[in-house]
Formats: structure tokens, sequence, C-alpha cells
């Protein structure tokens, strides 16, 4: 037999108890678009906090580590080879914290199938001078395109742009909270003094701000040639490689191999930021938590107004049987209904969620932290709109399993003899 | 010549509330075209039987043949579609899909049978309450009808895939003397001229007595 027969059925079913199939499908309209509420919103909110600190963390460290030698010159001395040795007070050589042969690493990386991209960075230790004033100074020499490109910089300089110092060798994007203290603005310039005594004057071409007031106060970006020149080395000298992988997942294999590789120290993304994704992984469990929660109510709203639908068309479904439809042609009937309850307070469902998603999006939302943020974060993935379809058929069905079959078992006889 | 209906040593049995022996022994045949009445007293086992007959019951003891086929050990899918297909049914009181329309009603169940195309099936039913007389009835609700009105649009309906058998249960029960006519007529012309079988469950001594064979049963038997 053709299903559409079966569609008829129901169809004509579902329009004659206009209120009831309405009533049940918001259920699903209701549980659906709070699905995808809830999920673009936590999601959004979970970008924009991976964004805060995952985004502007490199995937994989390279950096020295200033340890003191684990061979001490007594160790060498073949005569006390074979007694125990105690040195005491041990203190790690002053150096400067240089990855040796960095060049070379960073060409060879570049060229690594699961690498995304690298950046070499430069740290200097030293200080704001303006007047009386001094404050300590972190002075980070980068590659400003490259670090604008694979760490969202551009989305923490609320004045000036990566352009600007790209441009201008003797150019500097200062923490904002530095700049307030100093009372400094954009074209200004600032003196850099180094820890050696020397004085550099820098021209500022942009404010930075990253949220976090100890970043803000200390921190600021200037080329790499300049932050070499700062402290007196060739162009060779790296303190930091930071590797953005293709996969996040690979980064703690990759650190414990690039670490053994070349000899320097490495730390990847997940150790860095251990609290950080159970903090995303929770809040996701409680979108997920939420919305079966809401679906299950709509699913026993369904399972309810079916039952009450069989019981009320125990004749026709004893017509229908006495006249040659099967159970299993009475069963694709009423499960067909639910699924049909399912589908369109589904859509409803999307267009719901859609509608409050964007009204959500539009909301003002002025954060210190991301400057760059004006409204609320709201994630528009096409996959929520999936999986809350399939949510809602698979849940209808479910739904109208056990009633479709009570009506599947029930005897024509005993009901054509009750009357 | 196969006989449209036989029926082998049926015997049934109630267990609730208490151990019943409804039918005992039943053997009967009816003839391709032949018009037979079933009468007896009240709680005698006529609908019982009817049920058995009709292949909606299957909890009994015997044999049961239609159109030649036993269906006594077939499933419960293959009863369903000999229903659809062999056997029209009209009960006593009028069970019609009350959301659909008359003719809807009339052709649900050649749609379930799928051998003809939907304007066939349309104009076959309307063929068919024409014949009762009840065509311009076919658009309104079937909620929206007399009571004789109702009785005729199941019996159009029983008619709509062409069965072997008809069988009814006091199917002229609720009606008029007059409309109680109309449908023995329609009955003897299609047993007749068409040479369907007919078997009807009957209080009516005047129906019974125009019928080709009176079967008459007591306490679950048949005694003539
Ligand atoms: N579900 C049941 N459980 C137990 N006993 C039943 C059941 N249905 C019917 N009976 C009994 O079986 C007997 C036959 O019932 P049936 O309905 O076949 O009678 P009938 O001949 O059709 O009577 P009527 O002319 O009044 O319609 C009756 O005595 C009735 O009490
Ligand atoms: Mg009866």
């Amino acid at each position: 037999m053709k299903f559409s027969v079966i569609l008829s059925i129901s169809k004509t079913h579902l329009i004659s108890r206009r209120k009831q199939t309405v009533v049940a499908a918001l259920g699903v309209t209701f549980g659906i678009g709070a699905y995808i509420i809830m999920m673009s919103f936590m999601t959004g909110l979970n970008g924009l906090l991976d964004g805060l600190v995952l985004n502007r963390t490199p995937h994989v460290h390279l950096y020295t580590e200033e340890v003191p030698s684990v061979n001490q010159p007594i160790h060498k001395v073949e005569k006390y080879k074979d007694q125990t040795k105690f040195v005491y007070s041990v203190k790690p050589k002053r150096k400067r914290p240089q990855i040796h042969n960095a060049l070379p690493i960073l060409d060879m990386l570049k060229k690594h199938p699961k690498v995304a991209g690298i950046t070499p960075q430069v740290r200097a230790q030293g200080f704001y001078l303006a007047g009386q004033t001094q404050l300590n100074a972190s002075i980070l020499g980068v590659d400003v395109l490259k670090e604008a490109d694979l760490y969202n910089l551009r989305d923490y300089i609320v004045e000036g742009s990566v352009l600007d110092l790209a441009a201008n060798d003797k150019g500097i994007i200062i923490g904002k909270g530095a700049a307030e203290k100093l009372s400094l603005t954009v074209g200004d310039l600032v003196q850099i003094g180094t820890i050696e005594g020397e004085v550099f004057p820098l021209k500022i071409v942009g404010f930075y701000q990253s949220g976090l007031a100890d970043i803000d106060d200390i921190q600021s970006y200037v080329n790499l040639k300049t932050a070499q020149r700062i402290i007196g080395e060739s162009a060779d000298y790296i303190t930091d490689l930071n590797v953005k992988l293709l996969d996040m997942k690979n980064a703690p294999a990759m650190a414990k191999d690039l670490g053994k590789q070349f000899d320097v120290a490495s730390v990847d993304i997940q150790t860095a930021n251990a609290q950080f994704d159970s903090g995303t992984s929770i809040r996701n469990m409680i979108s997920y938590a939420v919305s079966i929660a809401l679906l299950i109510v709509a699913g026993f709203g369904i399972y309810n107004i079916l039952n009450m639908l069989i019981y009320e068309k125990m004749n026709d479904i004893a017509i229908l049987k006495a006249t040659g439809f099967s159970g299993k042609d009475v069963r694709r009937i009423f499960i067909s209904q639910a699924v049909i309850i399912g589908f369109f307070g589904g859509l409803f469902g999307l267009v719901l969620g859609y509608l409050v998603s964007w009204l959500i999006s539009t909301v003002p939302f002025e954060s210190e932290a991301l400057p760059t943020l004006k409204t609320m974060p709201v994630n528009f993935e096409t996959s929520f709109y999936f999986i809350g379809m399939i949510f809602a058929m698979v849940s209808t069905f479910l739904a109208g399993y056990l009633p479709s079959k009570k009506a599947e078992r029930i005897d024509p006889v005993e009901i054509i003899r009750g009357q | 010549m196969i006989p449209a209906l036989e029926a082998k040593n049926i015997n049934k049995y109630f267990r609730e509330p208490v151990n019943f022996h409804v039918l005992k022994d039943i053997s009967l045949h009816i003839d391709p075209g032949e018009f037979t009445s079933i009468m007896g007293k009240s709680g005698c086992g006529k609908s019982t039987l009817l049920y058995i007959l009709s292949t909606m019951d299957t909890d009994y003891e015997g044999d049961l043949f239609i159109n030649g086929q036993n269906v006594s050990q077939l499933n419960t899918d293959d009863h369903a579609h000999i229903r659809n297909e062999s056997i029209g049914f009209v009960f006593q009181f009028h069970y019609l899909l009350s959301e659909f329309s008359v003719l809807e009603n009339v052709m649900l169940p050649a749609k379930k049978l799928g051998k003809k195309s939907f304007e066939e099936i349309e104009h076959d039913a309307m063929e068919k309450l024409r014949l009762l007389g009840i065509d311009d009835q076919a658009l309104k609700l079937s909620s929206r009808i007399s009571g004789g009105q109702k009785q005729r649009v199941a019996i159009a309906r029983s008619l709509i895939n062409d069965p072997v058998i008809i069988m009814g249960d006091e199917p002229t029960g609720n009606l008029d003397s007059k409309n109680s006519d109309i449908v023995f007529n329609i009955f003897q012309e299609l047993s007749h001229e068409q040479g369907l079988s007919l078997l009807i469950v009957t209080h009516d001594d005047d129906f019974a007595h125009r019928t080709d064979r009176i079967i008459t049963m007591e306490d679950g038997r048949i005694i003539s």
C-alpha cells in the first residue's frame, strides 16, 4: 500500500484536532528553540573565553629555561667518580635565554606538515621612563603581521594598527595600562631604559589592551629587530618560538618531540591551560543537559497527547482493522503523526531559535577583555540546526513509539463488541 | 464449485469470567451467490461466530476456508489482507470514521488494497454510493448524516473492493421498515445479479424469510 494513504489518514487526524496538535508541536518548538539558543549563546561565549586565552596562546611554546647545570665540575673529576658528591647552593649561570640555532629551527618548522604557522619572539626586560616615573617593562619583539594572523593580535589593539608598527622600526605598541600611568598618547615618544643602562626613545604607534591588567601595565610590542637592538644582540638572537598547529590535539606530542629534538624547553597549550579546557567542556555539558531535559518534557507531552488520541480513536482503529488495515498500518498512522508533529514543531523551533539568537546577538555587550567586541557573542553554527532537527524527529519518534505499539495491538472485536 | 465460505467443526471458548463453551462444533458452507441469514435467540453466539468467520477473531478451534483457502493458520497480517480483499463487513452500529467525508470512508479500503488508481477508486466509490441512493451525501462529513444514511454508507464501503462475501451483524437493526426494505433489495440484487454471497445475522423474521436460506442457532449450535 502506498504510504500516502497512511499520511492522508494521519493528516486528517492531526487537522481535525488542531488544538492538541498545535500544543504538542509547540512543546517541540520550545524544546528545540531553547536548544538552539542555549548552544548558540553558550558556544558563542565559549568562543569568546577561548579567544581570551586559548587563541592567544601558542599550541607549542619553545623557550630556554634558566636551570642550574646538572653536571657540575666535580662530576668530571675522574678521581671521585664512584663517590657521592654534595654540591651546595647551585645557581643558574647568568646568560641570555637564547634558543640556539633558532633561525634554522624556524625554517625547518615552517615546512613541517602539522604546523600552521610559527612566530619568533624576543623578550627583553627594561623600564618605561617618563620624567621621574620608571615602570617595569616587558618588551616583546615580534614579527607583528604574522603574530596578528596567528594569534588575533588585531583584536586587542584599541588604537593604531599592526601595520603602523610593521612600518616603523622605531615604533612601539604599548600596553594601555602603562600608557595611562605615563600619560602618553599615540604619537608620543616613550623612553625605554635597559638593564644595562641604555635608553632608547620609541614612538608610540598604538595601544594594546588584553583585559588582564597585569599584562597591560607591563607588556608592549615592538618589531623583532627593535627588540634585538635594545638588548644589543644580533638578528639570530631569538628567545621564544611559538608554534601554532593545524590540529591542537597534537600539541602535547609535538611539544615533547620538538623539545627533545632541539634540546629546548617546551610546553603545550593543554598543559598551560588545563583548567580552561575543563571549563569549556562543563559549559557544553550544561547546555546539552538543559536541552535534553527540555526535549524530554516535550516528548512526554507528545506521548500524553498521542495516548489520549489513541484512546479517543479506538473506534477508528477498530474500523480500520475490520476493513483490512493491518496492525502495522495502524502503528504507522500514529507514529507518522508523532513524526509530523516533530518535523513541524522542530522546524518552527529552528526558526524561533534563530530569531532569538539573532536578537541576542544585537544586544550591546562591552567588555574590557575584548575591546573589539561590541555585542553579545553568538555562534550561528549550522550544525546546531541539523542536530536540533534530528533531535526533534528522534524524540518525537520515541514518544510516539509506545502509544503506536498500543494501537497496533488493539483487538477490533473487543471494541466492536463493546458498543 | 468452491464455496465462498466454509467452516468445519468450529469450537470457541470464553475463559473469562468463567469457562464457557460458546460455539459448539459449528460447520457450515455458503455457496457463491447464496443469500443466507442467521437467526437465533439473543446470546446464542451469532455475533461471536461472525467475528470468527470474518477472520477478526482468531482464538478458536476448527478450520475456516474462504474461497477455498484455509485461513485458520494464517497470521494477522494475512487476515487483514483477506478482510480487505475478500470480505465486506457491515456492523449493527454504523461504524464510520467520523472525521472523514462519506466518500473518503467508502474509498479507504480500496486505497488500502491499492489495486486501482485514485480516479478509478473515486469513480467506483461514487458508483456504490449511487447504488445505495446516497451519492448526494458524498462530500458531507460522515458524522453529519442520519443513521439510515450511515448504514448505507457502511454497506457501500463493504462493496468497494468487490468482495467474495459480505457479512452483516444486524445491518438493518437500526433502520425503519422502509430503509430496511431498501437494504434488503440491494442485498438481493447483489447476490442474484453479481453472484455475491451474503451471510446476514438478523432478528427480523420478514427479512430472514425472504433470503435463500435460514441458519438457526441455539446455545452455540446450528440446529437447522
Ligand atoms: N468477551 C466475552 N467474554 C465472555 N463471554 C462473552 C464475551 N462476549 C460474549 N460473551 C457471551 O457469549 C455469548 C454469545 O454472545 P454473542 O454476542 O455472540 O451473542 P449474539 O447471539 O450475537 O446475541 P445478540 O443477538 O444479542 O447480539 C453470550 O452469552 C455472551 O454473554
Ligand atoms: Mg450479536
